[in-house]
């Protein structure tokens, strides 16, 4: 893979990293010292995505603005990737006016039409819409295909199942990402799963698939890559599966009371510093440059996050609009 | 100490008086058992099965893969054969994905059968707004399930009626659907809420499915409502007796049945009613109490109906956005106020 690409995948993964983190620290003003949801600035259940970046950097490579992307109720590292307006998206979690939809979506609701994206936070339910928009493609017999991202928990949901029968059915230029973080709120997939391998799932509907076991970035890369070209191929859907990892809680305030014997090692597995060291190894990164990625993103984010702290909050009566078009 | 001292003494959370009803009926009966998602080791993600793992183990409460059509279907199983499933979606805005199994397996089963099949089991979930986690999880939609024929909903306020109408739940030959909302459950990292702790009980008891309570008594006007308006109507009646409105509020306490002899005789006796609903508006509730009233005598109101609803948005993200669509106490003491002209 050539240094450009590795790189761009390291930027990718550290900025949403900074940005998460930033989300993070925000959330947490004025839910301290007793934590209360609905508190601060950010109120609501918050959902981050530590861990999982290589899954969005390696995805979202393969993708442009005019393909589309279903996300999860926990979206931010696959709309960033997807290129979603910082801004904009950090106002709209910020529930202001000048965000994504105008403070009547938040974290979970995020629609960016002009780069096909949206998201849900009901379980497996933007997969069946990812075929929708990949039907509208294949009809219109553009090259555009869609994408959606959904949990290890999902694939035991109705909605996976229809999905990837009508995909293979309909032969759909659609790719379907499952993010294996072991983990369904509490319940682990061992507990969860009967067959665990999504794959293997795919296959029986006759999607082809592939496991990425590693939570590597250029690995998600690879294989989203074959994905992808099948699909603007016309040759129909496929499935990636990424054995990655959630870093933190289920939802910020998740004392993780279920998993204490497990977290000790998370830390020696978090992606990013095992993607930096590679890179630094093998030359395609030094320490200051480095130092300069993250800093870099790091100044997008804050400037993202004052501007949606000094964006006005809309006004009451807006939250009747919008009901019909 | 006397029982009723103890009674008195004992404070509980509205969580923890419902995982009580749930743990006492465990022990009574072997039949009853627990399953959904997140109701094991984690406790239930509202705090409604915390500690029941410890006490009954893994077989009797069971997390679920995120399998709604196939768990609740199970339930449904279950209950036929004659046990007494507790089944638990978290949200109530979740029940999309496997309604099916709801209205036209679990509540039609037994007429359709001509009354030779029972399925006696309790659906609980969780309901409403109020912070900011948008309209995918804030609503309440129990007119949806109310509005469908053959479950009971049950929509207790406070931590004593919430214990006894569980107990009162499971024993049900019926399927009954259990809300509880968010804020009245008492929870460590919602804000808190005085009546979401109060007395209950230690021993069993039963509150009938189907008996609203007098949750204050007033002349003026009848505030007919449930579960977490039913607090902020108390607040806004207290603080309007301070000048001398004297308002009544009735807590339904359950949808199905619905206490229309409650609601008929309050409102005899003030003349003015105010529904609050933390539901949409229209098609539900605050028109099921209206059509009821005129049914009887429209002659018994001196004035006209007035509700506070949800104005048939979904629920917004924002905080003045929400604000504006929920049943707040500033909503319900100006429409108070507008209803007996003061
Ligand atoms: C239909 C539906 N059922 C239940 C939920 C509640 N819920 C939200 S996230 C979650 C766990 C999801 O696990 P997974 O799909 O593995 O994604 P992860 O959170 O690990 O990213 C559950 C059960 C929901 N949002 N929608």
């Amino acid at each position: 893979m050539d240094a450009s690409t590795r790189l761009s995948l390291y930027r990718t993964m550290v900025r949403i990293r900074a940005f998460e983190e930033a989300i993070r620290r925000e959330y947490y003003v004025g839910k301290q010292p007793v934590f209360d949801i609905g508190a601060g600035p950010v109120p609501g259940e918050m959902h981050l995505s530590a861990g999982q970046e290589p899954v969005a950097a390696g995805l979202c490579a393969h993708l442009g603005p005019d393909d589309a992307l279903t996300g999860p109720h926990r979206p931010h590292h696959i709309a960033l990737a997807h290129g979603v307006d910082m801004k904009r998206m950090t106002a709209e979690i910020f529930g202001r006016e000048s965000g994504l939809c105008h403070g009547k979506g938040g974290h979970m609701h995020l629609f960016a039409p002009e780069v096909h994206f949206g998201c849900s936070g009901i379980i497996a339910e933007g997969m069946p819409t990812a075929c929708g928009q990949a039907l509208a493609f294949k009809k219109r017999g553009t090259d555009q295909v869609a994408a959606a991202v959904v949990g290890e928990g999902a694939v035991n949901q109705g909605g996976f199942h229809e999905s990837l029968n009508l995909a293979a059915l309909w032969k759909l230029p659609v790719i379907f990402v499952v993010e294996d973080n072991d983990w369904g709120i509490s319940v682990p997939r061992s507990a969860s799963t009967s067959n665990f391998s999504a794959t293997d799932r795919g296959r029986a509907y006759g999607i082809p698939g592939e496991r990425v076991e590693d939570n590597s970035v250029e690995g998600v890369y690879e294989a989203c890559g074959r994905a992808v070209q099948r699909a603007r191929r016309g040759e129909g859907p496929s499935l990636v599966e990424v054995h990655t990892l959630r870093l933190w809680g289920h939802f910020e305030g998740d004392a993780q009371g279920y998993r204490q014997s497990e977290l000790e090692d998370v830390p020696g597995r978090d992606p990013i510093p095992t993607y930096r060291r590679t890179l630094i190894e093998e030359g395609v990164l030094d320490e200051e440059e480095a130092q300069r990625i993250r800093a870099e993103a790091e100044e997008e984010v804050e400037a993202a996050i004052r501007f949606a702290k000094e964006s006005p909050e809309p006004a009451p009566d807006e939250a009747l609009e919008h009901v019909f078009a | 100490m006397t029982t009723a001292e103890r009674t008195r003494e004992r404070r509980l959370t509205t969580a923890r008086a419902m995982v009580e009803g749930i743990a006492q009926e465990m022990r009574r009966n072997e039949e009853v058992f627990v399953m959904g998602e997140d109701v094991g080791a984690y406790g239930g993600i509202f705090g409604t099965t915390t500690g029941l793992l410890d006490e009954f183990g893994p077989e009797r409460v069971m997390d679920t893969p995120i399998s709604e059509t196939g768990f609740i279907g199970a339930g449904i199983g279950a209950a036929i054969e004659g046990m007494r499933p507790i089944v638990e979606l978290m949200f109530v805005d979740f029940f999309g994905v496997c309604m099916d199994q709801i209205y036209n397996h679990m509540a039609k089963i037994h007429y359709e059968s001509g009354g030779n099949v029972r399925v006696p089991m309790v659906l609980m979930t969780s309901v409403g707004g109020g912070y900011s986690d948008g309209a995918q999880h804030s609503q309440c939609l129990w007119a949806t399930f109310a509005h469908l024929p053959g479950m009971k909903i049950v929509v207790p306020s406070n931590p004593r009626d919430a214990k006894g109408l569980m107990i009162s739940a499971i024993r049900d030959d019926n399927p009954v659907v259990y809300m509880t909302h968010k804020g009245i459950m008492g929870l460590a990292w919602m804000a808190k809420n005085a009546r979401s702790v109060g007395p209950v009980p230690e021993e069993e008891y039963e509150v009938p499915i189907g008996k609203a309570s007098v949750a204050r008594e007033g002349t003026d006007a009848t505030v007919v409502t449930l579960s977490l308006s039913v607090h902020h109507a108390l607040d806004v009646a207290e603080r309007l007796s301070g000048e001398g409105i004297e308002l009544e509020v009735l807590d339904l306490r359950s949808l199905v049945p619905l206490d229309r002899e409650a609601i008929l005789e309050s409102v005899g006796k003030t003349g003015r009613v105010l529904v609050v609903d933390e539901d949409y508006r229209s098609f539900g509730l605050s028109g099921e109490i209206a059509a009821t009233i005129v049914e009887e005598d429209p002659a018994m109101l001196k004035a006209p109906l007035a509700r506070v609803a949800v104005p048939d948005v979904p629920i917004p993200y924002a905080r003045p956005l929400e604000r504006a669509v929920l049943p707040t106490p500033e909503r319900i003491e100006e429409a108070a106020r507008g209803l007996v002209g003061a």
